[in-house]
C-alpha cells in the first residue's frame, strides 16, 4: 500500500498543501503567510471550478471543444493565447501588489517571510515574461499578421496548436504550484548554484524548469511558424517593402525567437541534467562552471527583451499613423531600424553581468554595443513624432497608450544608457534602480503596446468596439500608477536599496516605498478598469457594433494597405484611409 | 498609391511549377499547388534546423570552456579510443553518401526498389553507428568516465549523446517513412518526408564531423 502510494506521489506529501505549516506552527508570521498562500490556492481552485460550472451551465462544452480548443484557425488560437495572457496578468499584478505592500511596511520586518517573498518575485517575473508577455504578443501576431499579408492561415496551423498547448501547459504548472508545493525562489533568472539540487532539493525549481522550458519550446515553434508564413504566404503583390510595419516587427521578432530561444532551452536543459542525473555543469564542485549558465541565460535574455519590445513598436507605428490621419513617417527607415535592433540584440548580452568578473576592456566593448542600440531606437521615436506632427490627431484609447508610451519609454531608455556604463553599473547593479529601468521599458513599452493593440483591433475580432470611458480610465490609471510605482524605485536604487529585499533597516527608504505602494494600488485600479471595460463592452455590444452598413467590416490600416496593394478600390468610409 | 502598382493576381501556373524550387524534390509539373505547400514545409524544416544548430553550437562552446574541469577525474586521453571514433565517422559519412544515392533515386528513377535499397542501407549504417557509439559509452563508463565524475565529463555527455539521440530519432523517422512508402506508395507527402529527413541526416553528419574533430581529435592530440 505505502509502496503504491509512494510510487504515485513520490516526494509529494501533505506538506505540499499551502496551509499545512500553519496547522503545526502557530507563530503570527506563519499564520499570516499561510492565510495568504491558502487564499491564493483557494482562488485558483475556485476560479477553475467557476469556469467549469459556467461552461456546464451554459451547456457549451461541445462548442468550446470543437470550435475553440481543437480549432486550428489562427484567429481563434490568437485569442486563446491572449486569454491565457490576461489571466496570468491578473495573477502577476496581484503578486506585485503584495510585494509592494511588503516593502511599504518592510522597515525592520513586514508581514511576509523571506521564503514567501522569494516565491512572489520569482513567479511574478516568470509569469510576466513567459506567460503574460509572450502569449500576449504571440496572440496578437497570430491574429493580425496573416490578415495583414493576406494569408488564409499560418503556414503550419497544427504546429500553432502545439505551441498553444505547450504555453498552456506551462501556465497551468505555474498555477498548480500555488496549490501543491511552493514554487522556486530563484528569481526569473534561476541562477545556479542556488537552483542546484544541493541548495534547493524541493520541487520548486523543477516547477520553474518545466514551466519555462515548455514556454521556450512553444516560442521556438511559434517563431518558425511566423517567419515561414511571412516569407512564403504573402498574397500576390504583397512585396516585402509593402508589408505593414507591424508585420515587419513580427518578422524580426520571429527571427529572434528562432535564434534567441534555444540558448534558454540549453540552459534549463543542462540545469535539469544537473538536478536529475547528477551532472556537474553548473555546480560549485567537481569542475562545474556556473558562469556558463549566466552566459547561456542572457544569450537568450537580451534577444528576449527585443522579442518583447519589437511587436509593440510595430503596433505603435500603426496606431500613430491611424490616429494622426497620416501615413507613417519614414517607413523604410523604420524597417531598417527594426532590423538593426534585431541584429544588435545578439551582441550585448554581457551587460547583464558587468560585475561578474570579466576584464574592463570586455565590459567597455559591451557597454558601447549596448549604447549603439539607442541609435535605431531613437530614430524610431523621431519617426513617430514626425508622424504625429501636423496630423489630425484623435486621442482615442490606443493613442493615449501610445503617447504614454513614447514619453515614458524615452525616459526608460535614458536610464538604460546610464546602466550601460560599466563603471556606473558597478554602483547600481542589482539595485532597485535596475528594477525601475526594466519596468520602465516593459510596462510603457510592452504592456501599453499590448493594451493599445487590444483596443485597436478588438472590433476587428469581435465586431464591436471596446467601451471608451472605462478604456480611458484604465489607460490613465496605468500611466499614473506606473509613474507612482516605479519612479520612487529609481531614487531607492540610487540610495542603495538592493532588489529582491524582503525587508530593510534604513528609515530613509520608507517614504519612497510607501509611494511605490500607492502606485501599485493605482495599478490595481487600472486592472479593475480593464475588467470593467471588458464587461461593459460586452454588455453594450449591440450599441457599439461596427459592422452596420459596411460590407468590408472594420477597415484597419493593415487591411486597407493590403487591398490597396492588390489594387482594389474600397467603398465608403474605408476609402478615406486609403493613401 | 498610383495605378501602376496594381498587381496581376493570377500566377502563371505552369511557369511556377517548372521552376526548381529546391534541389532534390521532384513532384512533377502536375503539382503546382502541392509544390507550394511542400516548399513551405521544406523551408520550415530548414529554419528548424537552424535553431537546432544553435543548440549544438552552444553545447560545443560550453564543452570547450569545460575542458579544464576534469577535477582530477579521467580526461580524453584515458577515455577515448581513436579506432572506434574513426569507425563511427566512416559509418556516418558512408550513410550520408547512401542517403545521397537515395535522393538521386527519388529524383531520377521511376521504380522504387533502388530508393528503398539505398534507404535501407542508410538505416543499417545509422544503426551500426549507434551500436559503436553505445559501445564507446560503455567502455567510458567502465573506465570511470561517468557524467557525475566531473564538469568536463558532464559537458561531454550533454553534447555527444544529444547527437546520438538525434541519430536515433532520425532512424525511427526513416523506419516510419519506409512504412509509409510501403502503405501509401511514393506520394507527395512521403517524398517531402524523405527530403526533410535527408536535410536532417546530412546536418547530423556535419555535427558529427564537428564532434570528431573537436572532441576526439582535439582531445587525443
Ligand atoms: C503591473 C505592475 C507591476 C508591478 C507593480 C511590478 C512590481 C514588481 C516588483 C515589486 C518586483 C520585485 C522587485 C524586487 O526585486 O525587489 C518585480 C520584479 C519583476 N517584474 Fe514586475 N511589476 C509589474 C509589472 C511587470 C511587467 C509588465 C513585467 C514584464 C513584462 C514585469 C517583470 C518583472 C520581472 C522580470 C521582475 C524580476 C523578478 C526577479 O527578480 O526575478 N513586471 N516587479
Ligand atoms: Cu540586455
Amino acid at each position: 500500500m505505502s509502496d503504491a502510494m509512494s510510487s504515485i506521489f513520490g516526494r509529494l506529501g501533505w506538506d505540499a498543501l499551502p496551509f499545512w505549516s500553519m496547522l503545526h506552527d502557530h507563530s503570527p508570521m506563519t499564520l499570516i503567510n499561510g492565510v495568504i498562500a491558502t487564499g491564493a490556492a483557494g482562488m485558483v481552485v475556485l476560479g477553475a471550478l467557476a469556469a467549469i460550472v459556467l461552461v456546464s451551465w451554459l451547456g457549451k462544452w461541445k462548442y468550446l471543444w470543437s470550435e475553440w480548443l481543437t480549432s486550428p484557425d489562427h484567429k481563434k488560437i490568437g485569442i486563446m493565447f491572449i486569454v491565457i495572457a490576461l489571466v496570468m496578468l491578473a495573477r502577476a499584478i496581484i503578486e506585485a501588489v503584495f510585494m509592494r505592500a511588503q516593502q511599504a511596511v518592510g522597515l525592520d520586518g513586514g508581514f511576509l517571510t523571506a521564503e514567501h517573498f522569494g516565491e512572489l518575485f520569482t513567479t511574478h517575473g516568470t509569469i510576466m515574461v513567459f506567460f503574460m508577455a509572450m502569449p500576449f504578443l504571440t496572440g496578437i501576431i497570430n491574429y493580425v499578421m496573416p490578415l495583414q499579408i493576406g494569408a488564409r492561415d499560418l503556414s503550419f496551423p497544427v504546429l500553432n496548436q502545439v505551441s498553444l498547448g505547450l504555453t498552456a501547459a506551462g501556465a497551468a504548472l505555474v498555477m498548480i504550484s500555488l496549490v501543491l508545493a511552493p514554487f522556486s525562489t530563484g528569481g526569473w533568472t534561476g541562477y545556479p548554484p542556488f537552483t542546484e539540487l544541493s541548495y534547493n532539493p524541493g520541487a520548486g525549481v523543477d516547477y520553474w524548469i518545466w514551466a519555462v522550458t515548455l514556454s521556450t519550446l512553444s516560442s521556438t515553434l511559434t517563431g518558425i511558424n511566423f517567419a515561414v508564413t511571412i516569407f512564403k504566404k504573402r498574397a500576390p503583390g504583397m512585396k516585402l517593402f509593402r508589408m505593414p510595419l507591424f508585420t515587419w516587427t513580427a518578422l524580426c521578432t520571429a527571427i529572434l525567437m528562432i535564434f534567441g530561444m534555444p540558448p534558454l532551452t540549453v540552459a534549463t536543459g543542462l540545469l535539469a541534467l544537473d538536478r536529475y542525473l547528477d551532472f556537474h555543469m553548473f555546480t560549485t564542485d567537481l569542475g562545474g562552471n556556473m558562469m556558463n549558465y549566466v552566459n547561456l541565460f542572457w544569450a537568450f535574455g537580451h534577444p528576449e527583451v527585443y522579442i518583447l519590445i519589437l511587436p509593440p513598436f510595430g503596433i505603435f507605428s500603426e496606431v500613430f499613423a491611424t490616429f494622426s490621419g497620416k501615413r507613417i513617417y519614414g517607413y523604410k527607415i523604420l524597417v531598417i531600424a527594426t532590423m538593426c535592433i534585431a541584429v544588435l540584440s545578439f551582441t550585448v548580452w554581457l551587460h547583464h553581468f558587468f560585475t561578474m568578473g570579466q576584464s574592463a576592456h570586455i565590459n567597455a566593448a559591451f557597454g558601447i554595443a549596448t549604447m549603439l542600440i539607442g541609435i535605431p531606437t531613437g530614430v524610431k521615436v523621431y519617426d513617430w513624432m514626425l508622424t504625429m506632427y501636423r496630423g489630425r490627431i484623435r486621442l482615442s484609447v490606443p493613442m493615449v497608450y501610445a503617447i504614454g508610451f513614447i514619453m515614458l519609454f524615452v525616459l526608460g531608455g535614458m536610464t538604460g544608457i546610464i546602466l550601460a556604463t560599466p563603471s556606473v553599473d558597478y554602483q547600481i547593479h542589482n539595485s532597485l534602480f535596475l528594477v525601475a529601468h526594466f519596468h520602465n521599458m516593459l510596462i510603457p513599452g510592452l504592456l501599453f503596446g499590448m493594451l493599445s493593440a487590444t483596443n485597436f483591433w478588438f472590433p476587428k475580432a469581435f465586431g464591436f468596439r471596446l467601451e471608451e470611458r472605462w478604456g480611458y480610465r484604465a489607460a490613465f490609471c496605468w500611466i499614473i500608477g506606473f509613474m507612482l510605482a516605479f519612479f520612487p524605485l529609481y531614487v531607492l536604487g540610487l540610495m542603495g536599496m538592493p532588489r529582491r529585499s524582503v525587508a530593510y533597516f534604513e528609515p530613509q527608504y520608507l517614504p519612497w516605498t510607501i509611494m511605490a505602494g500607492i502606485g501599485a494600488l493605482v495599478i490595481l485600479c487600472a486592472l479593475l478598469c480593464l475588467l470593467l471595460q471588458l464587461w461593459v463592452s460586452i454588455r453594450d455590444r449591440h450599441a457599439n457594433n461596427v459592422f452596420v452598413g459596411d460590407p468590408l467590416g472594420w477597415p484597419d490600416a493593415g487591411m486597407v494597405g493590403l487591398l490597396t496593394a492588390a489594387g482594389i478600390q474600397l467603398p465608403g468610409a474605408a476609402r478615406d484611409l486609403q493613401h | 498609391m498610383s495605378q501602376n502598382n496594381v498587381i496581376p493576381i493570377e500566377h502563371n501556373a505552369t511557369q511556377d511549377a517548372q521552376k526548381t524550387r529546391h534541389p532534390g524534390l521532384n513532384l512533377g509539373p502536375a503539382h503546382a499547388h502541392e509544390e507550394d505547400t511542400r516548399e513551405e514545409m521544406v523551408f520550415g524544416f530548414w529554419v528548424f534546423m537552424m535553431s537546432d544548430l544553435i543548440i549544438f553550437g552552444l553545447l560545443f562552446a560550453t564543452y570547450v570552456t569545460m575542458l579544464g574541469g576534469t577535477a582530477g577525474g579521467p580526461g580524453p586521453s584515458e577515455l577515448f579510443e581513436m579506432k572506434s571514433a574513426f569507425i563511427e565517422t566512416m559509418l556516418l559519412l558512408a550513410s550520408s553518401f547512401t542517403f545521397g544515392m537515395a535522393s538521386l533515386a527519388l529524383k531520377y528513377r521511376e521504380d522504387r526498389t533502388r530508393l528503398v535499397f539505398w534507404l535501407v542501407v542508410t538505416l543499417l549504417l545509422g544503426v551500426a553507428f549507434l551500436f559503436f557509439e553505445l559501445k564507446d559509452f560503455h567502455t567510458m563508463f567502465d573506465n570511470g568516465g561517468v557524467p557525475s565524475r566531473s564538469g568536463y565529463l558532464s559537458a561531454f555527455f550533454s553534447l555527444v549523446p544529444l547527437h546520438g539521440l538525434h541519430v536515433t530519432g532520425a532512424c525511427i523517422w526513416l523506419v516510419a517513412l519506409l512504412g509509409q512508402l510501403a502503405v501509401y506508395g511514393l506520394d507527395a507527402p512521403v517524398k517531402t518526408g524523405i527530403l526533410r529527413l535527408a536535410i536532417l541526416w546530412h546536418f547530423l553528419d556535419i555535427v558529427w564531423i564537428g564532434i570528431f574533430s573537436l572532441v576526439y581529435l582535439g582531445g587525443l592530440s
